[in-house]
């Protein structure tokens, strides 16, 4: 038996990046949790801000589904910026 | 006394009383009732010994007598040891460690607040990045305080043997002697922080669901001034161990 | 290694023919080096391999800690103190990301630990030795922790993904543990007493063979390596990397102005590696059963922390949900 949830993890390591998952925790509450993945994942000013999450709420896409769930994007190039060709003079763009 | 000197009792007692904290805590590595908890446990240490270092650094540079760090932490026995009586109290169990390190938070946060106003910049600087990490340590003795108070009838029963039994200590928390007057008078120390210090253990101990106690009354016994209980003849012979055994060796 | 002899759970290896097809489209997956994620189909024998290998890395992590906590409130100077308090840490640190990789596979870290504590997992053999002077915790951090680094390094691309990403960070963090060590050692060599010199010497005496154990025995008696070796869960045999270390470790030693407890290591010109001397197996297998000088100590000492804060635990659990009780009210 578990005596504490499992909680996971995400780091957002400076200012203006996304949050990242980078493991869990184990905690009694959210409050511990947090303080336990303080010292756990920003012993070495790895963070600016930190998000846990109670393992059992995330919704996952199955693992194997890669190919219904995610192949369909991509064939719609359109959606890179690499897809329009332009001329040098604008390329910056 | 000449301000210089009671500066350096001062330094001492800051230092002295972190370096046996963090002794305590050592002594919980490989023991901790969780992963977590050690973690958090080594953590705070660590914080506590680079304090201890920094007040030492001073002292020494204050004394100017060859002594560096090293030699005030590892070479001075218990009667020239200056720290509070509370911290070199037994780790005992969890409800001892919580209740131990929540009445040194509290009290070690209020004085280091004072000190970062301190006219001694040297001390204003240390005690402004002490004060970072000993926010968090009171948020965290805190946050256990209420946690085995509310917790469990086990829980609040061990709480409340610990308060019991380390109460009597804290008159040194809640009262200064002369050096203590003397240096704040100059500008230079915290005061006495007595009152605000009571408020907010009342405050955590009515919510932790205990019952505060009459101020403890002084006894014969006085850490600040290196009369001590016999827990600490114990802790040092362990942690000087090697600087002792060995006057000569470098490590 | 931290995880040593784990069992496959097989003893010959499946050809892709005679695999299921979902079976033959994992096995191209990791031909191919991509990374199996906790959601993936995998072989039932893969992830209970995974869980035995990280658990008991994870397991060594932990209880790796004690043989040094038993200097920590003896640590000579306020610098060596602080020091080997951050390295106890990080192995404490180290610990937590690998049970936190290893719940990705539907374990649980308190039954793991329970099956550690009743003695039916092993950790790993090197932290069933003493800690006898100061200068061992030189020696571990430089023999120990360079083993496992040897041993860690290539495990940053196993094919399990939590696993490898767990090693990526360790062996980051871990990079400072060794160089901590050696120069423990060193500073008692070059600036320390005759008795101190002694100390560091003893110390290597009796870490030199265990850590070279550390790896595991030879190839031809280590019926797993095979499947592991498919699964790219292991990526190098166990002769090999212990080879490695001993290459990498020697000029240290001689640098130090040490030497081995071997009469036969010498460099070999022909191979260009050293060739060493007969590892004692028995020494070993007699250490993971459990005949050692401190293996019941360092597991008893582990669960009685654990069965001491239940207590604490207990207390935490009620507190938070009186918290919620008294948010929704």
């Amino acid at each position: 038996m578990a005596d504490w949830t499992l909680f996971e993890v995400f780091v957002r390591s400076k200012h203006g990046l996304n949050h990242k998952h980078v493991g869990s925790v184990h905690a009694a509450d959210a409050t511990m949790a947090l303080e336990n993945a303080r010292e756990l994942y920003t012993r070495r000013s790895e963070g600016v801000s930190l998000w846990v999450v109670p393992a059992e709420q995330i919704t996952a896409s199955a693992g194997d589904e890669k190919e219904p769930f995610f192949d369909p994007a991509d064939d719609k190039v359109y959606r890179h910026a690499s897809f329009y060709k332009l001329p040098p003079e604008v390329d910056q763009m | 006394m000449k301000n210089d000197q009671a500066l350096i009792e001062y330094l001492l007692r800051l230092a002295d009383t972190d370096m046996v904290l963090a002794q305590r805590f050592c002594e919980w590595c490989g023991n901790a009732p969780a992963l977590e908890e050690e973690m958090a446990m080594l953590n705070a240490g660590l914080d506590l010994i680079g304090q201890a270092r920094n007040w030492y650094d001073y002292a020494a540079e204050l004394l100017d007598d060859g002594r560096d760090a090293d030699h005030l932490a590892f070479r001075r026995n218990e009667r020239e040891y200056r720290n509070l009586l509370i911290a070199e109290q037994p780790r005992g169990d969890y409800a001892v460690t919580t209740v131990k390190q929540f009445f040194f938070d509290v009290w070690h946060h209020l004085v280091l607040t004072r000190l970062t106003e301190s006219s001694d910049e040297r001390i204003a600087g240390i005690a402004a990045k002490a004060l970072k990490e000993v926010t968090y340590h009171r948020r965290r003795s805190t946050e256990w305080m209420l946690r085995l108070g509310q917790g469990t009838d086990e829980s609040h029963r061990r709480l409340a043997d610990a308060v019991e039994n380390l109460w009597r200590f804290t008159y040194e928390l809640a009262d200064t002697d002369d050096v203590e007057d003397q240096l704040a008078e100059a500008g230079i120390g915290a005061g006495n922080v007595g009152d605000a210090w009571r408020a907010e253990v009342a405050r955590v101990f009515a919510e932790a669901g205990l019952e505060l106690p009459e101020p403890a009354r002084h006894f014969y016994m006085d850490g600040k001034n290196g009369k001590h209980t016999e827990h600490l003849g114990f802790l040092l012979a362990e942690m000087q161990y090697l600087p002792r055994a060995y006057p000569d060796a470098t490590w | 290694m931290y995880a040593q002899q784990v069992d496959t759970g097989s003893k010959g290896l499946k050809s892709l023919d005679d695999m299921s097809p979902e079976e033959r489209h994992f096995q191209e997956k990791v031909d191919a080096e991509v990374r199996i994620e906790p959601k993936n189909w995998m072989p039932d024998g893969y992830r209970k391999t995974l869980i035995r290998q990280i658990s008991q890395h994870a397991h060594s992590e932990i209880v790796g800690m004690l043989p040094e906590g038993n200097w920590l409130t003896r640590a000579p100077s306020l610098k060596r103190k602080l020091q080997l308090m951050a390295k106890i840490q990080d192995e404490a640190g180290h610990g937590l990301y690998l049970y936190s990789a290893m719940e990705t596979l539907g374990a649980d870290r308190d039954e793991e630990i329970e099956k550690l504590h009743r003695g039916e997992v092993k950790f790993s053999s090197i932290f069933t030795y003493p800690t006898l002077s100061w200068a061992d915790m030189g020696a571990i951090g430089w023999l120990v922790d360079g083993a496992a680094i040897v041993n860690q390094v290539p495990l940053q691309r196993c094919s399990y993904g939590p696993y490898a990403r767990a090693m990526i960070r360790v062996c980051k963090e871990e990079s400072f543990h060794q160089r901590q060590g050696y120069e423990i050692l060193l500073t008692m060599m070059r600036e320390g007493t005759d008795e101190q010199k002694e100390m560091v010497q003893d110390a290597i005496n009796r870490f030199w063979w265990p850590s070279l154990m550390m790896f595991g025995p030879s190839d031809t008696n280590s019926p797993n390596s095979a499947q592991s070796m498919a699964w790219k869960i292991k990526r190098h045999s166990n002769d090999e990397l212990r080879q490695r270390f001993l290459d990498q470790t020697v000029p240290q030693l001689e640098f130090l102005g040490c030497t081995a407890p071997d009469p036969d290591l010498k460099w070999n010109e022909e191979t260009g590696h050293y060739d060493f001397g007969e590892i004692n197996w028995q020494e070993f297998f007699d250490v993971l059963k459990g005949h050692s000088p401190c293996g019941i100590e360092r597991i008893q000492q582990r669960k009685k922390a654990i069965d001491d804060g239940q207590w604490v635990r207990d207390a935490a659990v009620a507190y938070a949900e009186k918290q919620k009780a008294n948010d929704a009210a």
